[in-house]
């Protein structure tokens, strides 16, 4: 067996260990934490171990067995899987989107410490705006902006605000790889000669790949919750956010049917970052092993 | 031989989607019928309607109408705009997004206080449905009765019926009461944290009646609560009404289409009052994820504030009308503030619109009194499945 396969075995069985285990202890907790809370001074300090707070494992589970309402043949697995399957549709859009920005206004902040200064503290503020805010207003733009006969599809707002989360840290990130090329190798560039594209090109990224990684992780999970608040906030139907929410509204008789929805939420989050992780050992294999110093 | 058995699967795939393109075919005949009663009107005029949340039998008259033709025997081609979290009709109609809206009154007429040029055309919830649910030991069967418990509400403009009550009974809702941020859903009553809980008789009262009482192992019953009606306690606010742009009012071809939107709307209600079951049907198809037994209570409930209305439906009453600018104007919230700080002008309403629809209506022979309506009685399962 190959060292990359057997790793790859003790990673899956690792992840499957840690669900069982949360999974254990969310039982644990319902079987001697306090039914009702626990107080302490007045201030809820525990959580509620009821089937309302807190659903047996294997109620949520069989939740997704059966029909989502009553009559209709369709099963919650497929309703679940379906709007995961739109959101995640959502979020490469807005990732894409998000990370073209992000690495365009990298290598522009990397080419002129001009637009660094000048953009970067636009860059900090445009994340403290809530994303609650936003979405109404960019979620009016769809039906109304009609460029040369493209007609802005609502679904797209969405993607939009997955791609605002998503930008920033893809953007800081790759500026900080985009300096982190040693100088020795930058003056070899330029004892070449080389022009500032080749340079880019030939040394800049591939030593920046380090530091764009986890960038692109963080802006993939950021695109996920940005689609799924989007789709919270306008209502933009057939995706796991709305889903959520019509969910919730059934959370007093049927308090296991928000949970299968919120699961896939975080199946989706996880197949975003699996996405990246797997462009990571792509571009990561023909790196040399020592490091460059 | 194997070429050949492709090719018959070819012949099978191709058989098997000329039959299926035939069932389609059968669909589009039923359009045709209604394009053919539409086929008078020179052309369909475009209306957008923007609902205050998502499809639910809270708005089944306005999918009825859709789905029955009668917008489109109006010569209207209805777009109906669902609702969301952070979608405010009355913004989106004076945006120019929408061309009517449906909105609670006393909020609608705060966004018009806040310069919103909206009129109220019809008013197709004659009463309101709020509730304040609590369980029977508590013994709250009076607004006086809040009086040093936890009393939930939902906020964001869907208080002040609370507000009203708890001042018109001489209470202080800074003082008095501990007034507790209710979710949309009713766990807060069922696990105690809310004495009294803020539910909508269409919504939220049958969500207890669908949960499990862990006591009985059986679902909890109408016997378990005490319930305070605002419209009973004599402080409800109108609720569901439909708004029009203000600033087209003057144009003739903008009141002919609300003329006709309003009385299609109204056509819509009284199918629903007619056939309950098939108009909840009509709004499950539409895509809403509430459970069929959960929508069918809404659809009942709903059809308990609209009808009978004794005026006509959607005339607005004046008394009613009178009572919800006053409580906008008098019931203190929790800082203080009030809904409204003047009372609306006398444009914000008008019953022309209505009169005329309700005259189009009566020529067409539908009964838009339901002087004869009686509710059903809906038996609600488990989860509202």
């Amino acid at each position: 067996m190959s060292p990359l396969a057997r790793r790859s075995i003790y990673r899956t069985s690792m992840f499957v260990l840690s669900v069982v285990l949360v999974g254990v202890l969310w039982e644990l907790y319902k079987l001697i934490g306090p039914e009702d809370g626990g107080k302490l001074f007045g201030a809820a300090v525990l959580p509620r171990s009821n089937d309302t707070a807190m659903p047996h494992i294997w109620s949520m589970l069989s939740r997704y067995g059966r029909p989502e309402v009553r009559g209709s043949d369709r099963q919650i697995w497929s309703v679940v899987l379906a709007g995961a399957w739109f959101s995640f549709r959502l979020s490469v859009a807005g990732f894409a989107i998000g990370a073209t920005i992000g690495v365009g206004l990298s290598v522009l902040m990397a080419r002129f410490k001009m637009v660094e200064r000048g953009l970067l503290p636009y860059l900090v503020v445009s994340q403290t705006v809530p994303l609650i805010a936003l979405a109404p207003l960019i979620v009016s733009w769809g039906g109304k902006v009609n460029i040369f006969g493209f007609t802005w599809p609502k679904w797209l707002s969405a993607a939009v605000l997955g791609a605002f989360l998503a930008f920033f840290p893809i953007a800081v990130g790759t500026l900080r790889g985009l300096a982190s090329a040693p100088s020795a190798s930058l003056e070899l560039m330029s004892s070449y000669a080389a022009s500032w594209k080749q340079t880019l090109f030939k040394l800049r990224f591939p030593a920046a790949i380090p530091f764009m990684v986890p960038a692109f992780k963080l802006g993939a999970s950021g695109a996920v919750v940005g689609v799924v608040v989007a789709e919270i906030s306008t209502g933009l139907k057939g995706g796991i956010g709305r889903l959520i929410i019509e969910y919730a509204r059934e959370a007093t008789g049927d308090p296991a049917k928000v949970f299968t929805a919120v699961f896939g939420a975080a199946a989706l989050g996880l197949a975003m970052a699996g996405f990246v992780a797997i462009s990571d050992v792509l571009l990561m294999r023909n790196r040399p092993k020592e490091t460059t110093t | 031989m194997r070429k050949s058995s492709i090719k018959l699967a070819v012949a099978g795939i191709a058989a098997l989607s000329l039959f299926t393109a035939a069932c389609g075919g059968s669909d589009d005949a039923a359009t045709d019928t209604t394009a053919a009663a539409a086929a008078e009107c020179a052309e369909l005029t475009p209306v957008k309607l923007q609902l205050q949340w998502f499809t639910q039998a809270q708005f089944a008259g306005y999918y009825a109408a859709q789905d029955q033709g009668f917008y489109e025997a109006m010569c209207l081609d209805v777009t109906i705009l669902e609702g969301a979290v952070d979608i405010a009709p009355h913004v989106v109609l004076a945006n120019g997004e929408s061309d009517f809206a449906i909105s609670w009154v006393s909020k609608a007429l705060a966004g018009r206080e806040g310069g919103a040029n909206i009129v109220d055309i019809a008013q197709i919830f004659q009463r309101s449905g709020t509730l304040q649910v609590s369980f029977k030991d508590k013994n709250i069967t009076t607004a006086a009765d809040f009086k040093g418990k936890n009393i939930g509400n939902w906020g964001y403009g869907n208080e002040f019926e609370i507000f009203a009550a708890l001042t018109k009974a001489g209470l202080d809702p800074a003082k008095d009461v501990t007034l507790v941020q209710q979710q949309f859903d009713m766990a807060g009553l069922l696990a105690g944290d809310i004495d009294a809980a803020e539910a909508m008789t269409y919504n939220e009262y049958a969500q207890v009646l669908e949960a499990v009482n862990p006591d009985t192992g059986a679902l909890y019953t109408a016997e378990d609560f005490n319930v305070v009606s605002y419209e009973d306690e004599g402080v409800g606010m109108l609720q569901d009404a439909i708004w029009a742009d203000g600033s087209r009012l003057s144009d003739p071809a903008y009141v002919d289409t609300a003329t006709k939107f309003v009385a299609a709307s109204i056509q819509g209600w009284a199918f629903c009052r007619d056939n309950t079951q098939a108009c909840t049907d009509i709004v499950v198809a539409k895509g809403s994820k509430l459970g069929a037994s959960h929508q069918l209570w809404q659809m009942n409930e709903v059809n308990k504030l609209i009808w009978p209305a004794s005026m006509g439906a959607g005339m607005i009453d004046s008394a009613a009308w009178d009572r919800t600018v006053a409580l906008s104007l008098e019931a203190k919230n929790l800082e203080g503030g009030t809904v409204l700080t003047a009372a609306p002008d006398a444009e914000a309403h008008t019953n022309d619109i209505v009169t005329a629809a309700l005259a189009l209506l009566a020529d067409m022979g539908v009964d838009t009194t339901g002087s004869a309506f009686a509710p059903i009685t809906v038996t609600l399962l488990e989860g509202g499945n």
